[in-house]
């Protein structure tokens, strides 16, 4: 049974999400307050959705300082797992472990409904149960999710298989429809949709379920990048 | 010597500004009309303690970079400003 750590900032407000998500598929959560400084017998992290530190300044920008990111960076760099979702992703680009920043999105309204997303690259701790071109339906719920980055980043994302999951329709102006990028290891990922809150066909959708499936599932065997 | 900075931080050229552009499309409703290139941006002001004005925007600058912007998507400029 995997061990996995989600992250709680003060304003974070998916970590039971995240959490349940975790113990459905049989593993095992633990709060990691964000003071923290050690991740001892962690497996895996995720940082959960929500309003870290309000977002005050811009989302994420505070939470990169939070105590426990210099343990987040300690266990990334050593190949742990690390999924940010939503708030989550924007913590991980403002602390620079993902390329690129999430801006405003295009029509400047906070967007809250289901999306379809298109598997892109199975090079990640996310994606590697999933297939390529598989379409899954996973709901967003933000303000500040339109990814963006330069040409050269660009160029080596789509090189290195980085764009793991794209939007089929592109609800808030990402470039190139990006709803999700790894970091070159794969073994970094952040998403602005929802996976753990598409957990039950009762609740519109399970299709969550094959991304923290393979999140989960590298406990079990490790994961190797393919590229 | 206390210095008063004021930084001022915008979105770096070529990258999307729905605000500027929301606010730009808005005026002409209003009879503002020949307005254009509107951009939207953040300004921060505060006093700095030390030596010189060099070295209060140095570190205003410093701050700035590390923290009030994002460089990946904005540019920061440190001034002394009047109170």
């Amino acid at each position: 049974m995997a061990r996995i750590g989600v992250v709680v900032f003060p304003g974070s407000n998916c970590e039971y999400d995240a959490a349940a998500g975790v113990t459905r598929l049989g593993d095992q959560a633990e709060f990691v307050w964000h003071t923290r400084t050690d991740l001892d017998g962690i497996d895996g992290v995720i940082l959960p959705g929500g309003f870290a530190h309000g977002d005050y300044l811009r989302p994420g920008a505070l939470a990169r300082f939070s105590p426990v990111m210099g343990a987040v960076e300690r266990f990334a760099a050593t190949g742990g797992p690390v999924l940010g979702i939503c708030n989550g992703f924007q913590v991980l680009v403002e602390a620079g472990m993902l390329p690129g920043a999430l801006q405003k999105n295009r029509g400047l309204t906070f967007l809250c409904q289901p999306t379809t997303l298109v598997v892109s690259s199975t090079s990640s701790v996310l994606t590697r149960g999933a297939t390529i071109g598989q379409e899954l339906v996973v709901p967003i719920n933000h303000f500040s999710g339109s990814y963006t980055c330069d040409d050269e980043t660009h160029d080596e994302l789509v090189r290195n298989g980085q764009i793991v999951l794209r939007y089929k329709d592109n609800p808030n102006g990402s470039r190139d429809d990006i709803a999700g990028v790894a970091n070159n290891s794969g073994n970094v990922v952040g998403l602005m949709p929802h996976p753990e809150r598409a957990m039950s066909t009762l609740l519109g959708s399970a299709d969550g379920m094959v991304l923290l499936e393979s999140f989960l599932g590298v406990k079990v065997a490790p994961f190797v990048l393919a590229h | 010597m206390n210095y008063f900075v004021v930084v001022d931080v915008t979105l770096r050229k070529g990258i999307a500004d729905p605000e500027g552009s929301t606010i730009e499309r808005a005026l002409p409703a209003l009879g503002f009309t020949g307005v254009t290139n509107v951009h939207a941006g953040k300004s921060f002001r505060f006093d700095v303690e030390a030596e010189s004005e060099e070295a209060a925007l140095e570190k205003a600058t410093s701050l700035a970079e590390r923290l009030l912007s994002n460089p990946v998507i904005e540019d920061a400029l440190a001034r002394i400003g009047e109170r």
